[in-house]
């Protein structure tokens, strides 16, 4: 055993290392930094306690406030989103067809696309006048739209360009369907029961841990979305698409104010935290475990 | 499961109208990339490039340095890969062949590190390596691979690891193996397609990273091709024959790597998601 735990450590010890310096380090040196004004260009720092949490909430940096709109507004729309769309394509990819790995990797390739390239395609696909969507609008004599580029419609068009990349959702769920035993089914039929009520009391409930997992890491990644904020829309028009860490960064980076954008990272820290702990909290009426005491 | 014809054709045909919604980008993007300028603008648009403009591919990569962008991705991108790889299953094996104390303990608090967002330690990592000289270098998008790579990775392997039975390693201690001799001779060669899952990852992750050379590179000769490809943007806003032929060129090699491992991806990803 003292052998054990000599090796262990020392087999582990590079992630060990990693975690101290590029995780723990950091984080305790963030929240040491909100609590300064540290600023790369001036010269002195001084420690102001929670000025820069008081700056946040107190609506004196309204912004603040419009990001975390901005950003809620997104989750609120894109969580839903993903989840239902993809449970149903995998739905689709579960059944006995012919030509299901195409199908599959056909639908899980947006997924490797690079985040620029993907932003170029959706801002040309996206554009008013000459883009795709408006013409294909056109056909069904629909009015286009002006997408990215109008305060109304930017969200929901972030959101449209991230469903592209659905692909890995899909095929986590695949594999929590390709999980449940045939003979669940099978009795269904037996009961003379249809699709519904193989969807409702088999396929939901034993796809629920799944459900789970994906439902928390796509909270967990809409929060923190950048990229399309950075190469689709820098924030704008008017601020309408004022993702929250495309605030931060540019809090931090470009108006150089890196103690107030360390406040700005705990807070998010903190939402992430809260929303992960409510979805844990309430999993547990709905999250059904095989040989748990819910059928 | 017995499926009526009825609910087969149904499903046959919204799977085929889902992909080619999937597929249209691409394809879009690869007629825009093949156009001249006046046929990209002609409405209702056209599908096909008449003429086939492979001149814009040269005229694309060549108004910026893109030889020089894809040489700097690759120096990271493979730097990042070896890493991750090495250092990711050594610890992977630490956290499931080897028995000690707290070990579980010190993994769960290494797991929590997923949960964290990046934004949190941007700022100090950020300042740290700006100290010791290294902003505008590789080291901080490289480095970070060399110490453990990734929680994620080290979580992958772990649950592949975990599936190997024990009685491999206990026949190969009777033998006097060392734990590095289990470790190189029995799981590493065992583990071939999960490691090959870290490595798609990898490469992945690395080529399509965007906020990482934003924030630590400054010199445009040390761009990578996402750098580039948005300076680009920047500078032809409207050239959208030339901006869709970069986008193609950056866009084909991940892929092309993505054809050539998929049954290695779906496996990847499904070993992640089963323990929700």
């Amino acid at each position: 055993m003292r052998r054990g735990l000599w090796y262990g450590l020392l087999f582990t010890a590079p992630a060990i290392l990693g975690f101290i310096i590029f995780t723990l380090g950091p984080m305790i040196a963030s929240l040491a930094l909100s609590l300064t004004d540290y600023n790369v260009f001036k010269e002195q720092t001084s420690f102001i306690g929670f000025d820069n949490y008081t700056r946040m909430f107190s609506g004196e940096d309204d912004l603040f406030y419009k990001s975390l709109g901005v950003t809620f507004y997104f989750v609120v729309l894109r969580v839903p989103a993903v989840i239902i769309i993809s449970f149903a394509v995998a739905l689709l990819l579960n059944m006995n067809v012919k030509g299901r790995a195409m199908f599959r990797t056909i639908i899980y390739l947006p997924s490797i696309v690079p985040a620029v390239a993907s932003a170029m395609i959706w801002m040309w696909l996206m554009n008013p006048d000459l883009g795709l969507l408006n013409s294909l609008l056109g056909w069904f004599n629909l009015p286009g739209s002006n997408w990215l580029y109008a305060e109304g419609s930017v969200i929901p068009s972030v959101v449209l360009t991230t469903l592209w990349g659905i692909g890995s959702t899909v095929i986590i769920f695949l594999a929590g369907l390709s999980g449940i035993p045939h003979s669940y089914y099978e009795a269904i039929d037996v009961d003379g029961g249809g699709w519904y009520s193989k969807l409702r009391h088999i396929t939901i409930p034993m796809v629920t841990p799944t459900l789970f997992f994906n439902t928390i890491m796509t909270i967990i990644g809409s929060f923190q979305v950048f990229n399309e904020a950075y190469i689709l829309t820098q924030g704008g028009p008017n601020n309408r698409s004022l993702f929250y860490v495309f605030y931060l960064w540019r809090s931090g980076f470009r108006d150089t104010e890196m103690g107030y954008a360390s406040a700005l990272a705990w807070i998010l820290f903190i939402i992430i935290m809260a929303f992960t702990y409510i979805v844990f909290k309430t999993s547990k009426s709905w999250v059904h475990y095989e040989g748990g005491e819910r059928p | 499961m017995r499926q009526s014809k009825l609910a087969l054709g149904a499903g046959y045909s919204a799977l085929i109208l889902i992909s080619i919604l999937f597929i249209i980008p691409f394809i879009w993007l690869l007629r825009s990339s093949l156009m001249n300028l006046s046929q990209i603008f002609t409405m209702p648009p056209e599908w096909i490039p008449a003429p086939f403009q492979w001149d814009n591919f040269r005229r694309a990569l060549t108004v910026l340095p893109f030889d020089v962008f894809f040489t700097n991705t690759m120096i990271i991108v493979l730097s990042v890969l070896v890493g991750t790889v090495a250092t990711s299953s050594i610890a992977a094996f630490g956290f499931s062949r080897i028995q000690w104390k707290g070990r579980d303990t010190v993994f769960a608090i290494l797991m929590t590190s997923m949960m964290l967002p990046f934004a949190v330690t941007m700022i100090p990592s950020f300042l740290g390596w700006k100290m010791l000289g290294f902003y505008d270098t590789f080291y901080p998008l490289i480095v970070p691979a060399y110490f453990g790579g990734g929680i994620f990775n080290i979580f992958l392997l772990r649950q592949f690891y975990l599936t190997i039975p024990r009685d491999f390693d206990e026949a190969a201690v009777v033998d006097g193996a060392s734990y590095f001799q289990i470790y190189w001779k029995i799981i590493f060669p065992l583990s071939r397609s999960a490691l090959i899952v870290v490595a798609l990852f990898s490469f992945l992750g690395s080529w399509n990273d965007f906020m990482g050379p934003l924030i630590y590179l400054k010199s445009d000769k040390l761009f990578t091709l996402a750098l580039g490809l948005q300076m680009f943007q920047g500078s032809y806003t409207a050239q959208w024959d030339l901006l869709m032929a970069a986008s193609a060129a950056v866009v084909l090699p991940c892929v092309i790597v993505f054809l050539i491992g998929q049954r290695y991806f779906l496996e990847g990803i499904t070993l992640t998601g089963l323990k929700g």
